[in-house]
């Protein structure tokens, strides 16, 4: 290798690396755009009915599960912790306000990423590379509008829903260790919840939540449609790489989108 | 002169460095099958998803009835596309979804039917196809040629005026490859759409096409009709000949049309000039009646039997006979007059008659209940060597046809 490649080099890949980036962005925000507009086509209804049945309805219960230990752990934490300053009372504001603003919102996200964004982009990259999404290209069924949108907004309509149940349940386990385990008094823990959390709060939790559905609906599926065009691998194993590069980016953005609204709404 | 459904005017499509298609010029008219031909890789797959919209040229004008489909609007290419059904090589059903549902999807999606308009067009559709029965079956549940009916049910649900067929028949035994020949031919005739197919089942794809393209290194090197394609000298003819070879055993048991007619000219060459010969053309009466009613696969095997046993009685006096169309066999009796062919025909009409309807039953597995009449034409026609064309000879038989023999069914029952 000559000097002068083997100083440009690196400098190559990594122009290479960033347009690809910024080319992969771009198809993504197209790709966003197209599919949301088509959450309003009439016909839309009943496959939304139908993915807020597997996003949401069913990952209910893994998603509370998750938010119960959370919030057990948290109390029990919070309670040592809080012991030692002399401020144990405060327990339900400091148990509320964690889930609220930060652990439901963002543990909600990757719980859902886990369970029904792998299987997005899984079941899209094998109807890729089976030729049904050609299939529905043949019948002039657009694949965006009858694969994508109806994730997308299942996705907006699920993801806050689960996050509230992620709280309360949560808000119930630090209960349990706090007032039930550590015998902190039940009313105090209440009274400190409903004083602690404002409104704010709440809606912060919300906007977080529906970031995170758009950001993680949208990969995984973009995921599963491209998986055709990767470039490390084909078929099966393509599916595989797919899924695994959709929960780890949406894993990745969704802490990072969490940092950055958090830093926006303060 | 008819204007082409579909033309192609110098279409070239490149991937990457590697041309697929090479300025390719071809016509399909409407109302006929068409089928394309050519060896794997050729580009045939990817001619047909242009003539979908699913691949665009690189150059080149694609034309849809005249109309040069890259200058249509969307809505015109939408409604262009939409009379075109495609059947995918894999059928690419969806697997998560029931056969009914699968079917039902496209007039779902893109018409405003109301649910028991679509469930009563479905289940119409599905009782032609014989698929009544496995209608809450997933597509995983069910065999390969049934996989190919949904496929094929759902691309005749929403009543294309084209359905393109890419290679339909693969990786079906030989009597489901000719039952899903036969089914097309039989619901294009009925239907009245224009058949595109890809195939490698040559010759048997040749009793159901109106015209022939052949495909090599990304060119058309040939489109006519199939007897034109028998004609034409090409080494990509004598690899489909030697593909001919490989598939006379599996096919009736006897040979193929092209081999007949070889064979024949070389035992009309050994006669000396105007030394008579006879030939025998036998006829499977309302053979599409009979599939519709036993299906498409036990018809193949009544056909199946039938060629078996025209090649066992012949054979043993010295004739050999071919399959000459979907339901037609021609037989050649090279040392016969017609009197004496007619002595030879009269006595395989009596062991048809006494024994041969009930071995072509039980070979074809149709038991009394499934009964359906059926009848068999025979004509002869005797000619001198050297003294006309074998067409010639095949239209006087034809013309000379008169049943010899009839399935009678027990109707009581």
């Amino acid at each position: 290798m000559d000097k002068e490649t083997f100083f440009e080099s690196p400098v190559t890949s990594l122009g290479g690396m960033a347009i690809r980036w910024v080319n992969e962005l771009g198809a993504m925000v197209v790709f966003l755009f197209r599919a949301f507009v088509m959450i309003f086509h009439p016909k839309q209804f009943p496959v939304i009915a139908h993915q807020v049945y597997f996003i949401g309805a069913r990952s209910a219960t893994i998603v509370m599960l998750v938010g119960l230990f959370t919030g057990m752990v948290l109390g029990l934490q919070l309670f040592h912790t809080l012991v030692k300053f002399g401020s144990a009372g405060v327990l339900g504001t400091a148990v509320a306000l964690s889930l609220i603003r930060e652990l439901g919102p963002v543990l909600t996200a990757i719980m859902i990423t886990a369970r029904a964004g792998s299987s997005m982009a899984t079941e899209i990259g094998i109807q890729r590379i089976s030729e049904q999404i050609d299939a529905l290209d043949t019948m002039r069924i657009d694949p965006l509008r009858y694969l994508v949108s109806p994730r997308i907004a299942a996705s907006i309509i699920s993801f806050p829903l689960l996050t509230a149940f992620f709280d309360l349940i949560g808000i119930l386990g630090g209960f349990i260790t706090g007032v039930m385990m550590m015998g902190l008094n039940a009313g105090t823990y209440f009274y400190r919840v409903r004083t602690g959390v404002e409104l704010e709060d709440i809606t912060g939790g919300f906007v977080k939540a529906l970031v995170f559905a758009i950001i993680v609906s949208i990969i995984c599926c973009f995921q599963g449609y491209y998986t055709h065009m990767r470039r490390d691998s084909y078929g099966a194993k393509a599916v595989g790489l797919s899924t695994t590069s959709a929960v780890v980016l949406s894993c990745v953005l969704i802490l990072v989108a969490d940092y950055v609204v958090t830093s926006l709404l303060l | 002169m008819e204007t082409p459904l579909i033309e192609f005017q110098k279409v070239s499509k490149r991937f990457n460095n590697h041309v697929v298609l090479d300025q390719v010029d071809l016509t399909i008219y409407e109302g006929q099958v068409t089928t394309i031909i050519g060896k794997s890789g050729s580009g045939k797959s990817v001619l047909l998803k242009h003539i979908i919209g699913l691949l665009n040229p690189d150059e080149g004008t694609i034309l849809f009835r005249g109309q040069p489909v890259q200058k249509m609007s969307k809505t015109q290419r939408d409604r262009t596309f939409s009379q075109i059904s495609y059947m995918f090589q894999n059928n690419a059903l969806f697997d998560s979804m029931t056969v009914f549902d699968n079917i039902a999807l496209p007039l779902r999606q893109t018409t405003h039917l109301s649910p028991k308009a679509i469930e009563e067009r479905v289940r119409a559709r599905m009782a032609q196809m014989e698929l009544t029965e496995v209608a809450r079956n997933y597509p995983s549940e069910l065999s390969g040629g049934m996989q190919k009916r949904v496929a094929l049910s759902r691309a005749l649900v929403t009543d294309p005026k084209v359905v393109l067929f890419d290679e339909p028949t693969t990786g079906q035994d030989i009597i489901r490859r000719n039952a899903i020949l036969s089914m097309i031919a039989q619901y294009q005739r009925k239907l009245g759409f224009t058949a595109v197919l890809i195939s490698h089942d040559v010759p048997d794809v040749f009793f159901i096409s109106n015209r022939i393209l052949a495909l090599n290194d990304g060119k058309i090197i040939f489109q006519g009709t199939p007897g034109e394609f028998e004609e034409f000298e090409n080494p990509l003819i004598d690899e489909f000949v030697q593909s001919l070879e490989d598939f006379q055993e599996h096919l009736t048991g006897i040979q193929s049309k092209r081999q007949f007619r070889v064979r024949n000219q070389v035992g009309l060459r050994k006669k000396r000039s105007q030394e008579s010969y006879v030939m025998a053309l036998f006829t499977l009466k309302d053979f599409d009646e009979l599939c519709e009613y036993l299906g498409h696969t036990r018809g193949q095997e009544v056909l199946n039997a039938m060629g078996a046993y025209l090649n066992k009685h012949f054979g043993a006096v010295g004739g050999f006979s071919a399959r000459q169309s979907k339901n037609q066999f021609s037989t050649f009796l090279p040392f016969s007059n017609l009197s004496e062919a007619e002595r030879i025909v009269e006595k395989f009409a009596l062991d048809l008659r006494e024994e041969g309807l009930r071995t072509i039953q039980a070979e074809a597995n149709i038991s009394q209940d499934m009964c359906f009449p059926f009848a068999i034409l025979a004509g002869l026609a005797e000619s001198k060597a050297g003294s006309e064309g074998i067409d010639v000879v095949f239209k006087k038989a034809e013309a000379n046809q008169k049943e010899i023999a009839k399935v009678y069914c027990d109707m009581r029952r």
